[in-house]
């Protein structure tokens, strides 16, 4: 018999990193909040790669980070070694990644849940919810019911979860812990439009079966750089990964047993990830490619546990041997858990808000891989933005979006909500338009007051974000009022980094402006340079040499502002303007987007389409 | 949108062979029913797309003309809309009396560019084709509308394509090579990136400076005919007229006013203002057109100078030998008939193109074109290249080149890939914008802007 077990404001469904930002964001804006999670040991999982962050990735970690969000902080205390991906391509593409060690990730973040005021972390398998009065009733497996104002579902790929190891496949959830067998089904029933995606990870080996000898060593950065603003002490890089290459036999392997695949078997109906693929997809689609590159990870400090970034496999066991066992450094290498590919249900993003809140399903929130994303990180800053506007709802606040021009956070939302993922939604650079000004560096300059305003950041972190804000400008005051002579000592550092002497004095801006020259190579001649944030003079270093390009760019997103604020009604039938095509009233139906910006980005919807709007919404604001 | 259903005359308005009254809209079919009798008695409304049929219209009982109905279903037809075209006998009276029927039975006179603007906006055409439509419209010469009907069929669309596709792979190539730094994606070099823009440069740079003959071709150049009293200078330009437009006498003086004209000489348009002579002048009346003729003279496409080879250069010639100088200019030798007491070498060292005529003989007219064509460029000038053909285009051109050049300086002065990459997309949603491939509230109302003519 079902019982009743209590109320919440709002109900998280699942506890990986969607889930925990969801929750703890949910919480700390005072709402009481319940976590649903299948396995207790389960809370912040990293079922993939032992690592958070790179390209993008690590951007959206920063941002999530200046909102008051928890990834990074943790990122940081689990630390084992730290990069900075791209130096030398610019600023806009620097992307921090760390290797992270799992299992201590994974508690230490369900420590800080369990400590959360207006917080409780429960084992239990929602099998349904239920649309009812105010709200919705979540049922568990064991007949508990939660009347809940808001839910959140952040159900990743437990949801019908189903592993596929080459024949043998089996509903399982990943690494071996049940799946959400019922939830699917409910869901269905309430009317949400659910589809099937994959995805995949490569297998684990002991570290004492590998020989590293010949293997290029990757080390850390040194000094490592944290992800949190408000990490202090980083520590030490603690451990090294290695780089090896697969070669022609590993290629004729795959070729050998490719029908063994259940993708390329036609056993897998969801769509997988093609910017994350399985090492089998690599050859397939690459022929011509003699080898790929793959990356040996420890997974943490008290394992021996190899992570093999770039190996993801749905090959049958004896199959993924044969071919690791080709590798240099992996000939005698020993599987601890095999690659496997995993199938799971998840929604079509069209049908959310940008507060990813369903349209038609009001207090009904989804987030990461339920909503078609892929990536740890991904899932974590949609688990923010459905949180804060959960809370905003209970709170009879105004919800929160986040614009595409301010944040990848907010481009990674537009993009699902406008354009919809057809395979799992990885985020990438090349996504922004506004890369020079959506930088990892920056991150707090552009979020942190608002973080400030939903109520995620302190006053007291404020202020020292203030303090911090007062400083840049004083530091980029004093480097247009320094001059530096022309003296033998600054013509040599001029002339080590190829660039022209100088025969006056010249303010110390000028030269930073030069690509050549930056603090480094001016730190003996900048006699009154003072103590500050290295982050500081990072941003000003940026600013100071980008300035032109970043004035550039935000022309080009005042262009696209007005856009964005052109309006469109909200619930209007399409099909009354006649002149669009039958594809683009369609989908302007499905999605109704809010202005004509997005209605812009919408596949399916032609530029010719965006002039008929635009002339028809001048004509209707003509009649009004 | 809600269109009603617009009808307009669509051939030139004149004396011709056949008129054609054009109806497109919903209603187009039931319209044209109501005066359109069929002899077969087949009603429009139950023919099919792509037909014609033939029979009467008339209003009231009364025939108007014979006509052949032509019907287009939409979305096949010019406008996306359904479409009937009556084309009937030609004549003014005729096709403005049909149109008048259609009108009184429903439809509404079509807006100037009103067809167009429809096919546009129902997709059947893109920005380009749009206005290249007006460009055939208000085309001026032979040349001009050859131009815009290369634009029409995509030469232009063509050539901006082609570098707008390797700037997007370049940009492609530089996001991917920044977001798998793990996997062995190959190296962007600074090399390979300045030779993508060397190229993207070049063929900007060659569609602009087509722009310039495509201008002479199409809008006509602005040619001011000078010299002192009496020199012949409105004899010259009857003689490019073709009719008597300035009053012709001996008496200096006579041309008190700036006498416009559009005459064609080969492939090119020039319009022609015969100015008064250039000399000081008591005379109140004379001394306005004189100081006008002046300012006219500064601002010229092409200076014609006369010059009378029976006399000997004066004050009056010298100075206007000094403004030749300035503008791109001819010599015009008059008088070839009578003795020479010119001093026609030192107006060679001054003057590029020297052309003898005799006004009065017809001599002489093909050497005038032939340097006319030289100096407009026009020589070389192939329209079916694909042109620029008017200022939208020329704008988002000239910015999508100024991109590509910043782009090079950024890499030789060693900034990173990333700034660069801002330029070249900067360039490339240029591009985007003048093929309609990218919509931006600008360019639908500059778009619109321009559809001031009728068709």
């Amino acid at each position: 018999m079902n019982y009743f077990a209590g109320e919440y404001d709002v109900a998280v469904v699942g506890a990986g990193h969607a889930g925990i930002e969801a929750a703890l964001a949910a919480a700390r804006l005072g709402c009481k909040t319940a976590m649903f999670t299948i396995n207790m040991d389960a809370v912040g999982n990293c079922p993939c790669n032992p690592s958070i962050g790179g390209t993008a990735k690590g951007h959206l970690v920063r941002e999530i980070d200046a909102l008051g969000g928890e990834m990074g902080k943790t990122a940081d205390e689990c630390f084992l070694q730290s990069r900075m991906l791209n130096r030398g391509k610019g600023p806009a593409v620097h992307s921090l990644r760390a290797q992270i060690d799992r299992r201590k990730y994974s508690s230490v973040m369900k420590h800080k849940i369990e400590l959360q005021k207006n917080l409780d972390l429960r084992q239990a398998e929602i099998t349904d919810i239920e649309k009812v009065d105010g709200g919705y009733n979540l049922t568990t497996r064991m007949l508990a019911v939660f009347k809940c104002k808001t839910v959140i579902i952040a159900t990743g790929t437990y949801l019908g979860g189903r592993i596929f190891v080459g024949e043998v496949s089996y509903e399982s959830g990943p690494d071996g812990i049940f799946p959400a067998a019922f939830l699917g089904a409910s869901l269905k029933k309430l009317g949400l439009p659910l589809r099937r995606f994959k995805t995949g990870t490569p297998a684990r080996v002991l570290k004492s079966s590998i020989d590293f000898s010949e293997l290029e060593v990757q080390k850390g950065d040194e000094p490592p750089q944290p992800f949190s603003y408000e990490t202090e002490n980083l520590g030490e890089n603690k451990v090294e990964c290695h780089i090896s290459w697969t070669n022609d036999e590993t290629k004729q392997i795959i070729l050998e047993n490719i029908h063994r695949s259940p993708l390329y078997a036609g056993k897998i109906e969801g769509v997988g990830p093609r910017y994350c693929p399985s090492f089998e997809d690599k050859i397939m689609r690459f022929k011509d490619k003699p080898r790929h590159q793959l990356f040996i990870e420890p997974c943490g400090l008290d394992t021996e546990e190899m992570y093999l970034q770039g190996m993801s496999s749905s090959l049958p066991e004896e199959v993924q041997l044969k071919f690791y066992h080709t590798i240099k450094g992996l000939e005698h290498c020993l599987i601890m858990r095999p690659a496997y590919a995993i199938e799971y249900d998840c929604v079509d993003p069209l049908a959310m808000n940008p507060t990813l809140e369903f349209k038609d399903f009001e207090g009904l929130f989804g987030a990461g891989q339920f909503n078609g994303s892929s990536g740890y990180e991904e899932a974590a800053a949609q688990g923010l933005v459905a949180g804060i506007n959960a809370a905003m709802k209970v709170l009879g606040r105004e919800p929160v979006i986040f614009d595409r021009s301010e944040s990848y956070i907010g481009t990674l939302v537009d993009d699902l909500v406008t354009k919809g993922a057809n395979e799992p939604y990885r985020m990438m650079t090349s996504r922004s338009e506004y890369r020079l000004v959506l930088r990892q560096d920056n991150a707090d300059e552009r979020l942190t007051p608002l973080g400030h305003k939903i109520g995620l950041i302190s006053d007291e972190r404020y202020a020292k974000y203030l303090k911090k804000q007062e400083l840049k400008k004083e530091e980029l005051k004093r480097l247009k009022s320094t001059v530096i002579s022309p003296t033998d000592e600054v013509n040599k550092i001029l002339v080590s980094r190829e660039t022209s002497e100088i025969t006056s004095g010249v303010r110390l801006i000028d030269l930073m402006k030069r690509p050549q020259l930056g603090y480094d190579a001016l730190k003996s001649v900048d006699t009154t340079r003072p103590d500050l944030d290295p982050n500081i003079f990072e941003q000003v270093e940026i600013e100071i040499k980008y300035e032109g390009y970043i004035q550039k760019q935000l022309k080009q997103v005042e262009q696209m502002k007005k856009l964005e604020v052109k309006q469109l009604p909200k619930d209007f039938d399409y099909n009354e303007i006649e002149g669009l095509r039958l594809e683009a009233r369609e989908k302007l139906n499905k999605i109704k987007p809010l202005n004509i910006g997005q209605a812009s980005r919408i596949s399916g919807v032609s530029p010719a389409d965006i002039s008929v709007l635009l002339i028809w919404l001048a004509q209707n604001n003509r009649r009004q | 949108m809600n269109y009603d259903t617009v009808a307009a005359i669509s051939t030139a308005q004149g004396e011709g062979g056949i008129g054609v009254i054009r109806i497109s809209g919903d209603n187009a079919l039931q319209i044209a029913d109501k005066i359109f009798n069929s002899v077969s008695g087949k009603k429009i409304t139950e023919m099919k797309g792509y037909t014609a049929s033939f029979g009467k219209i008339s209003e009231n009982g009364e025939d108007i003309d014979e006509a052949v109905a032509l019907v287009f279903k939409a979305p096949h037809s010019y406008t996306g809309e359904d479409v009937v075209e009556l084309s009937c006998h030609g004549g003014l009276y005729i096709t403005k009396r049909v149109l008048r029927a259609v009108l009184n039975a429903g439809a509404a006179p079509a807006q100037a560019g009103e067809f167009t603007k429809r096919a546009f906006l129902n997709g059947k055409i893109d920005l380009t084709e749009a206005e290249a439509v007006i460009d055939i419209i208000s085309a001026k010469s032979r040349g001009a509308a050859r131009a815009a009907l290369c634009v029409k069929e995509g030469a232009l669309r063509k050539k901006i394509d082609g570098v707008k596709n390797d700037l997007l792979s370049q940009a492609a190539h530089l996001s991917a090579w920044a977001d798998y730094p793990e996997e062995d994606i190959a190296e962007v070099t600074v090399d390979s990136v300045i030779e993508t823009c060397d190229n993207a440069i070049k063929c900007l740079q060659s569609l602009l400076d087509s722009y310039d003959c495509g201008q002479a071709v199409k809008k006509g150049i602005d040619t001011v005919i000078a010299g002192r009293p009496n020199v012949g200078k409105s004899t010259l330009m009857n003689l490019l007229s073709g009719y008597e437009k300035s009053i012709v006498t001996d008496i200096p003086g006579t041309t008190r006013d700036i006498v416009e004209d559009t005459v064609t000489v080969g492939d090119v348009v020039l319009n022609l203002s015969d100015t008064a002579g250039l000399r000081d002048t008591e005379d109140t009346v004379e001394k306005i057109g004189v100081d006008r003729a002046r300012k006219r003279l500064e601002q010229c496409g092409l200076l014609l100078a006369v010059f009378d080879n029976s006399r000997e250069l004066d004050e009056d010639d010298y100075a206007l030998i000094e403004s030749a100088k300035l503008v791109p200019s001819i010599a015009v030798i008059n008088k070839t008939d009578l003795d020479n007491k010119l001093d026609i070498d030192y107006i060679s060292k001054n003057i590029k193109y020297i052309v003898y005529i005799s006004a009065i003989n017809g001599d002489g007219r093909d050497e005038l074109t032939k340097a006319v064509e030289k100096i407009a460029g026009t020589q070389s000038f192939n329209p079916s290249e694909g042109v620029l053909s008017n200022e939208r285009q020329r704008i988002a051109v000239k910015n999508a080149l100024n991109s590509v050049v910043e782009a090079k300086d950024a890499l030789e002065f060693g900034m990173t890939f990333d700034a660069v990459t801002v330029s070249i997309e900067d360039a490339i949603s240029q591009l985007l914008e003048l093929t309609g491939e990218r919509t931006s509230d600008e360019v639908v109302d500059r778009v619109f802007h321009n559809f001031c003519v009728g068709k």
